[in-house]
Parts: structure tokens; sequence; C-alpha cells
């Protein structure tokens, strides 16, 4: 019962928007319901980079900790959204830091076990990269915004 | 084409470096504009600027100006007391498209100070409401300490069938709200495009963006509208200052529809 309610989740989750139900299906294997209480720490800079999360609920601070300085908020995400794509690619660690702004109710994928079945199943791999692919294009996008630091008085 | 001498009222402290100037017309007269319009303010020894006025066009005792202190002419203008006088042309330009929106749903996507020019619209909408239907405010500053009208953005989050999505690029930890550039707060939108108008302020890759963004979720570049700046001088198109191509922006602008400066928007040094 909790399997078939977590592909339905995984299935209706805006990134999964029209992904083919077979997927959804092998996907599920590796997703777990989790959630984050107001102000702890998902995953922070360095650490291995296992999972990724569809969040369902709540608001997310992703964070940069500058040296000698307190962390900066570089980015917030909220519900439909995705958290996290370090684990799609070597050296499988994190950039970020990310922390629950409030409390979050997320689905987290497992990195491991998406990877081994993505080398299985290649067409499954190229999917869910097409859809990370736009996912890190947005924020690289953003990002670049955020560099030209537009309300400046130049 | 001679500045009259209006009164400064009040001057108020927005952010750091930002400043809204309340000024009385001379003799008592009757200060009408429309939304977008921009004056010519002139202090004595120091300069003129083309400033856009930001207060409510129903309300016509006096002009309100959001002023940013970047320069000398900026810094003096603001440091002016209640009391003293600054020289106003104007209302000049051509504004936001007020009376052809009516009916359709309102796009306002501010950037930084963009939001001062917009806050007319705002104000307009919000007092004739059932000629319009939904409002989405979009604003984006550089940092919380920068958000401009804060006090008057929680107002108007809550008015009816109002949608009011703000963001800064940069936030500290202690930072509730949403962080990431303007563009980031499209997948909250709620869009019906065959019946949206947007209006756009703010930094030129900024509105480019936006434009760009909302015309590919389907709003028409006719009804797309862009508030430009140039080095505004005479301001009623003779002295070729502000020419964008074939358009003066003082005269023929500020407020353009996307369609027809679109081609002019990535051109440099125009």
């Amino acid at each position: 019962m909790e399997i078939h309610s977590l592909e339905q989740i995984i299935a209706e989750h805006p990134f999964f928007l029209d992904l083919d139900p077979a997927y959804a299906s092998l996907l599920v294997g590796c997703a777990s319901n989790v959630r984050f209480e107001p102000g702890r720490y998902i995953f922070r800079e360095g650490e291995e980079a296992n999972h990724f999360y569809l969040i369902r609920q709540g608001r997310v601070a992703v964070e940069i900790s500058p040296p000698h300085r307190r962390p900066i908020v570089v980015d917030t995400l909220i519900e439909g959204e995705i958290l996290g794509w370090s684990w799609l690619v070597p050296p499988y660690q994190w950039r970020f830091q990310a922390r629950a702004m409030e409390g979050a109710h997320a689905i987290a994928l497992d990195g491991k076990c998406l990877r081994a079945k993505c080398e299985a199943n290649k067409e499954l791999g190229y999917e869910l990269l097409k859809r990370f692919s736009q996912v890190v294009g947005g924020r690289l996008d953003a990002t670049r915004m955020q560099l030209l630091d537009l309300y400046a008085a130049h | 084409m001679v500045p009259s001498p209006w009164v400064v009222r009040q001057v108020s402290k927005e952010t750091p470096d930002t400043f809204t100037l309340v000024l009385d017309p001379p003799g008592g007269a009757r200060a009408k504009f429309t939304p977008g319009q921009f004056s010519m303010l002139w202090v004595g020894g120091v300069g003129e600027l083309p400033i856009s006025i930001s207060g409510d066009p129903a309300r016509p005792e006096s002009l309100t100006y959001t002023v940013r202190s970047v320069g000398p002419a900026t810094q003096s203008l603001v440091s002016r007391q209640a009391g003293q006088t600054v020289g106003v042309r104007g209302p000049y330009g051509i504004g936001w498209p007020i009376e052809a929106a009516t009916g359709r749903d309102i796009i306002v996507a501010a950037g930084g100070i963009g939001l001062a020019p917009l806050r007319p619209v705002i104000y307009h909408v919000l007092a004739n409401r059932a000629d319009y239907g939904r409002l989405t405010i979009l604003y984006g500053a550089r940092n919380p300490r920068d958000i401009l009208f804060r006090k008057e953005l929680a107002v108007w989050a809550k008015q009816p069938d109002t949608q009011l999505l703000s963001t800064v690029d940069y936030g500290g930890v202690a930072w509730r709200g949403h962080v990431g550039v303007v563009t980031t707060l499209f997948k909250r939108l709620r869009l019906q495009p065959a019946k949206t108008t947007a209006m756009i302020c703010g930094p030129e890759i900024m509105m480019r963006i936006v434009a760009r963004d909302l015309i590919a979720r389907g709003v028409s570049g006719e009804d797309v509208y862009l508030s430009m700046e140039r080095n505004m001088k005479c301001a009623v198109g003779l002295c070729g200052h502000c020419q964008w191509g074939p358009h003066f922006v003082c005269k023929d602008g500020p407020v353009f529809p996307f369609s027809r400066i679109a081609s002019l928007l990535d051109r440099h040094e125009l």
C-alpha cells in the first residue's frame, strides 16, 4: 500500500510530469518518505551525495559558506521542486548545503540505487538525465544572473 | 521648458540609499499624471534628472518620486529638506497602458528601484479593482535590506485576487523569504496568457529576460510592456540625447510594448 502511495506521489510530482509509468515503478524502489524539522541541515557541503529530494511541502534554503563569514542563502526551493543533483555526477559530493527553513516533507531518492538502475536501464538513465539537465541549466542561468548583480549601484 | 519651483513636503528613507520625496506644486495647482510618466527634477547648481513618478495618480495634490542616491545630482536631490524647493518640468512621456489593460489580468514585474515607476499602476489597479482581473506583483531586490515599500508590499499581498511574489538575489540565514533571481518566481505564477498584460521595469537585462520568459509562456509580445531608461535631457524629443534606434525614449516612451522594441534590446551601444 505504501509503495503504491509513493509511486503515485512520484508520478504526480511536477519533476516527473508525463513520466512513463514503468519508470515510476522502477524509481519507487529507491524512494522513501522523509521529513525535516525547521533549521535542520539536510546535507552539508563536501558530504557524500547519495540522494536527491522531491520537495512536497515546506521551504528549503540552499546555502554557501564563504570563509570567515556567515552562510549566504543563494536559492530557496519549495513544493514541486527538486533538491540536489550532485548524486548524478562524480565525485558525488554536495557542492552546497541545504537547510529546512520550515518543516519540510520530501521524497528522498537513493542516488546509489538510482545510479545502478540507470546503468542497467539506459533509457531510464537518459530520461533522468534530460530532466536533471533542465534543472541544472535553469540554476546555471539563475546563477549567472545573480553574478551580474543587477541591482547594484554601478 | 522652464522648471517651476515645487516645495518639498516630505523626504522619507526607503532603504539605505533610496529616498521618496513628496513635492507640492506651486500655488496649490493639481498635478495630474499617467502611471509610468516621469518629470525632470532640477536642483540649482547641480543638475537636472529624469525621475519617474512613484505616487498615487488619484492624489493630484502632490507628486511623489523615489530616488536612489548614486551620484552627486541624486545625492543633492535626496538631501533636500521639507520647505526647500526643487525645479520641476513635466510630467512627460507615454506611461503604462492602464486603459488598454482594462478587463485583463495584470502582471507587474519589478526589479530593484523599478518598483517605483510601477507603484502608481498598483495603486490604480487596487483602487479600480472591478476593472481588472487578477493582479500579480513580481518583485526582485538585491538583498532584504534593499526591499522597497516594505509595508505596502505586505498590504498588497493581502488584497483580494492579488498575488505578491517577492525574492532577493542573496539572503542571510535570518531571511525567511524567497531567494533567487526574479525569473525563478515564474514557476509560482498562475498565468492566463491570452488575457494577461505585463508591465516590467528594472535593469534592462532583467526586463529582457522576464519579457522573453512571459512570451515563452504564451503572453503576446504586444501585451508585454517595458519602461526604458536612456539619457533624457530635453524630455520633449528635441535634443536627441535619448534617441534609441528610431525612438526618442522621452517622447515615444519611456514605456514601450516589447514587440516594438525587441530588435533593439540586444543591440549594443544603442
